[in-house]
């Protein structure tokens, strides 16, 4: 190949603006305008990739996002991108590109020889070789000599990508003759317009092919269109795909700036879409013709025209249509000299002097090493090139339209699929419509912006007409030689006909076993090739076959667009405490804890003497601890009690205001869902509060049965979680702080004994103090304004200090809690947990009004006698604690059967030995019965005894 | 991304909105089978074409019917949940 850059010429390039790039370290010049690949070819870089597989050398081959092979990293200011195609990314002074799975250079690959070893590496090959003694010896060596580009694990982004949602009347995708000729009508018509097109310049096929518009030259009109919709305040998208297609007419757009912002993704929801996504061109099967210098002969009209390149200077065109004689003959007028073979028995209608035309003919197989040499043709004459251009008719680019659940049409005139009945909301035009005249394209633009094309009439081609009179040229079963079909996953014909010898023969089986299309590419030159085969060898019609399922997206799109700014901390934010800086103050060191970041424990030690001293202290004289994220859902309303009697397993509207209970949540299907204690403030006003990371879902079911059961003017709900902070004073001599604290409410145990609840005030802020506890301690939780918590919380440190208060984590008021055997649902229990399993078995047997949940509670499985149920594990003294998780085993059948699981396990420093919750087969009814309990291999024996380690009587809560 | 017609807030994007249930599955209360129970827990018609369903928009905490085509997605409309559907 010998393809350089002519004197003059290339209308997107400029030649004032000379830039320097490196590929595989070799400096490259070019020119502002120009594309890695235009550059590329024009500093006569024949090969510029290796293939997936077998490490063939591989040239360039298209001029926009169809390119199967120049897939290159590129190394810029921005960062590392992988498998760009360098047909799509401008050259840049400065950047390094490198081609992908070549090592050291495209040029000198040193796994080249990997493709003389090709036929024991056919598609699937992995199935079936590389078995014996086991494929994971071999995987590590195959996958790092197989592959495309390398990810940067250090990449970090320097901005974060923006994320713009968009509406508009009419979305035109695709700025060709079609897509402008719909954009202006629809902006004539007054509408708002967003037309996009994923190349730098609009234009599409005006750009490089000739055509003529009510008398203007292509390019002019199109600049002349593009500046109106401009001028008219239009929004036109450039270096911009339309990736996905989604429900509703959501249309995902990426859009890459050349000035080294990251990408920006679009969802644009318009009225109406207008798809005039163009067409691609397909190779030619022969034997070879993946070599270097084999190239689309659109491409290589495209490279000529607007980037002053050409690709050869000894060009043979095989074709199977007209469209490629205006590449023909452009490249002869430009110096080379240019002879098509073109397989239809008359030949090209638009054949002209200057070139030689070899009608009825077809090329059998390229010659060549590093690149194409010569050709042989099927009378058996070999012809010497440099240069192969392939026109094997025209793919509609038809991805959104399928996307969008679009049926497909064979169209044998075209010898194509194109859209087939229309889609509501959803027009298509020019090329992907199957259009091939200027006119038609034009005038299916206009009629594909359906009611919002303006009453004009749409513009005309005023040149000569394009046509095309493609036969069909498909690949060929038994043909000789490796005839390529997918370039990027390295699938010949040979493998399509494995795959139906072994009954591949449905079209997605064919794709998934010979990889057929999976490549990053799509299959957007192979899959129609593919499928022709696969059709002829199982003797059916193409459209019989079908084609495979069209997904987004389109081409591919860097993570950092999608994520946006949904990454780092703002991934999945955590909710905060409003005394958060005084927990750090305090030396708290802080965990995630179901979305809440909270202190785990206090102090710069280490974290389990902290936790354990702070779990024994607290039993000493008082703690305190940040209780905020506990959910307080206030109720209200004079549907309330009977609202509360029927979400709560327990009776509630027996509580008297003023007092509060404890109890569970079930769902429908009697688990517990949740617990917690319940408030009555007054008749009609209760705060419910839940789990700290169960708020969201158990305001959302208390809405759902106050909707659906009680009907929206009888019942209030208000989640009040985030309004207040609820500080926590714990301890023997937690009622001596609190008085200390001066809030106006009588403390004595009369006045407020365990499970009441008083008003009161601090600082002027009302309060409210509940005695409830989570610790089996005497401990009063008092709620205050968010705000305002600051103030209190310190007070209370300042009158904690007489009494060596010391501050708890959550580790340690976890294990305080299982001392007692209270539980934390979801850790305690699973989902088959039912309140008789833990216990709590009155309400099922006494209540009569309806509850959620209650008919569970009386299906065989509820009433089976074998249930798991809650019990505490004593291990024998001096040993360490169970491990969570850890099975209770017994034998039966063949083996070990467990018969329940570890739930919770801590060291208690009060008790001086390990504690540990679990759900036990027939716990309940076991206490003091031995079993093993295994864990990881090892077999231990722990005794079943009650779930409350620590003060059973309960003297300390009232004491 | 569908949009879902909120009866209170108007035409929102799909991700604010939790599927609540197919319409018209009543609670049966009191003394039932096993067999009537496990239909209203379990058993679903999951039809293929036109269906109507509870949803739930999130961001306003409404509950409301809506009538939806489960093949082709299009939402023929959507209303408050009422006493002809969920009896108080």
């Amino acid at each position: 190949m010998s393809a350089s850059r002519l004197a003059t010429g290339g209308s997107d390039i400029d030649r004032g603006c000379p830039l320097s790039f490196t590929f595989d370290d070799r400096r490259v010049e070019g020119f502002a305008g120009d594309t890695i690949a235009s550059a590329l070819l024009a500093s006569g870089q024949a090969v510029v990739g290796r293939s997936f597989k077998y490490h063939r050398p591989r040239g360039i081959w298209g001029s926009g996002v169809e390119e199967p092979n120049a897939l290159v990293d590129v190394e810029s200011a921005v960062g590392r991108v992988p498998n760009a195609r360098a047909t799509t990314v401008q050259a840049a002074e400065g950047i390094r590109v490198r081609s992908v799975n070549a090592s050291p250079t495209a040029e000198t690959d040193r796994n080249a020889v990997l493709d003389r070893f090709a036929r024991f590496l056919p598609a699937a090959f992995y199935y079936k070789t590389f078995m014996w003694p086991d494929w994971h010896l071999f995987e590590p060596r195959i996958r790092a000599m197989a592959g495309l580009g390398v990810v940067d694990p250090d990449w970090k982004p320097r901005q974060v990508s923006d994320q713009v949602n968009h509406h508009c009347d009419v979305l035109v995708v695709g700025a060709g003759p079609a897509g402008l000729a719909a954009a202006a009508s629809a902006a004539a018509a007054g509408h708002s317009v967003v037309l996009v097109d994923d190349r730098t310049q609009p234009g599409g096929s005006l750009r490089h092919r000739g055509g003529e518009i009510d008398g203007v030259e292509g390019r002019a009109w199109v600049e002349a269109a593009v500046a109106r919709l401009n001028s008219g305040g239009q929004l036109v998208l450039s270096d911009t795909t339309a990736f996905g297609l989604y429900d509703h007419n959501l249309v995902a757009l990426n859009q890459r700036h050349a000035d080294g912002r990251p990408d920006t993704l679009w969802r644009v929801r318009p009225r109406r879409i207008v798809l005039a996504t163009g067409a691609i061109e397909r190779p030619v099967p022969f034997a070879n013709n993946d070599l270097p210098g084999i190239l689309s002969a659109d491409a290589a009209l495209s490279y000529l025209r607007r980037h002053g390149v050409l690709v050869g200077r000894d060009i043979v065109v095989a074709t199977n249509n007209d469209s490629a004689y205006e590449p023909a003959l452009a490249l002869a007028a430009a110096g080379a000299s240019v002879m098509v073979v073109d397989c239809r028995r008359e030949g090209g209608a638009q054949a002209k002097s200057g070139i030689r035309v070899l009608a009825g003919r077809t090329i059998t197989a390229a010659r060549g090493r590093n690149a194409v040499q010569g050709v042989l043709l099927d009378d058996g004459t070999t012809v010497a090139v440099d240069c192969v251009l392939v026109s094997g008719g025209w793919t509609p680019t038809v991805h959104l339209f399928s996307q969008a659940k679009g049926k497909l049409a064979w169209s044998d005139q075209l010898a194509a699929f194109i859209p087939g009945e229309a889609i509501e909301g959803i027009g298509v035009a020019g090329a992907v419509a199957g259009t091939v005249s200027l006119s038609e394209a034009l005038a299916s633009g206009v009629a594909a912006a359906g009611d919002f094309a303006s009453s004009s009439p749409a513009p005309r081609g005023t040149g000569s007409e394009a046509m095309l009179g493609v036969v069909s040229l498909w690949p060929k079963p038994k043909a000789k030689g490796r005839v390529w079909i997918d370039y990027q996953s390295d699938v010949t014909a040979k493998d399509v006909e494995l795959a139906v010898r072994e009954n591949f023969v449905s079209v997605e089986h064919l794709k998934r076993y010979t990889t057929l299309g999976m490549a990053t590419d799509q299959g957007k030159t192979s899959n129609l090739n593919g499928l022709a085969l696969l059709a002829d060898i199982t003797g059916r019609g193409i459209p019989e076959v079908g084609t495979t399922t069209y997904r987004p997206p389109f081409t591919p799109v860097p993570f950092a667009s999608l994520a946006g700014s949904r990454r780092g901390s703002m991934h999945a934010p955590v909710r905060r405490l409003p005394l958060e800086a005084n927990h750090r103050a305090a030396g708290g060191v802080f965990q995630e804890y179901g979305g809440w970041l909270r202190p785990a424990y206090y102090g710069g030690g280490e974290a389990g003497a902290s936790i354990q001293e702070e779990a024994r202290r607290a039993r000493q004289s008082v703690a305190l601890f940040d209780g905020s994220t506990l959910g307080k859902i206030e109720v209200i309303g004079p549907r309330a009690a009977e609202f509360v009697d029927f979400i709560y397993y327990n009776t509630m509207s027996t509580l008297k205001p003023g007092h509060c209970r404890y109890g569970f949540m079930l769902s429908e299907n009697g688990v517990v869902f949740d617990d917690g204690v319940l408030v009555r403030v007054d008749e009609h006003r209760f705060i419910v509060s839940c789990s700290s990371s169960h708020v969201a879902a158990v305001h959302a079911r208390l809405e759902e049965w106050r909707q659906d059961r009680f009907g929206r003017d009888s019942v209030y709900i208000h989640n009040a979680t985030a309004q207040y902070a609820t500080l926590t004073v714990s301890g023997p001599n937690a009622r001596q702080v609190v008085e200390a604290l001066d809030l106006g409410a009588a403390l004595d145990d009369a006045s407020l004994p365990h499970m009441a609840v008083a008003a009161g005030r601090f600082a002027g802020d009302e309060v409210r103090i509940a005695r409830v506890s989570f610790t089996g301690d005497r401990s009063y939780e008092i709620s205050i304004r968010a705000d305002r918590a600051e103030a209190l919380w310190t007070r209370m440190r300042q009158e904690g200090r007489a009494f060596d208060a010391v501050l708890l984590g959550l580790e340690s008021l976890m294990i305080l809690r299982a001392e007692k055997g209270y539980i934390v649902i979801g850790k305690d229990t699973d989902g088959t947990t039912m309140p008789h399993d833990l216990g709590v078995a009155g309400p099922r047997t006494k209540r009569v009004n309806e509850f959620v949940g209650r008919r569970s509670l009386f299906t065989e499985a509820a009433n089976s006698t074998n249930r798991n149920q809650l019990v505490g594990l004593a291990v024998r003294e001096g040993e360490a604690p169970l491990a969570t998780g850890a099975h209770g085993v017994e034998k039966g059948g063949s083996g070990l059967k467990s018969i329940g699981f570890v739930t919770s396990n801590y060291q208690s420093p009060t008790l001086g030995r390990p504690v540990a919750l679990a759900l036990i087969e027939r716990g309940a009814a076991r206490h003091g019965e031995t079993i093993d309990v295994q864990h990881l291999g090892v077999v231990r024996q722990a005794t079943i005894v009650a779930p409350c380690a620590f003060d059973p009587e309960g003297r300390r809560l009232h004491a | 991304m569908q949009l879902f017609p909120c009866p209170f807030c108007g035409p929102r994007e799909e991700s604010e909105f939790h599927y609540g249930g197919e319409a018209g599955n009543l609670r049966p209360d009191g003394e039932v089978t096993a067999e009537r129970w496990a239909g209203y827990l379990h058993m679903r018609d999951n039809p293929k074409g036109p269906t109507r369903e509870i949803w739930v928009h999130m961001t306003c905490g409404e509950f409301f019917a809506m009538s939806r085509d489960s093949v082709n997605h299009k939402v023929s409309g959507s209303s408050v949940l009422g006493d002809v559907e969920h009896g108080a």
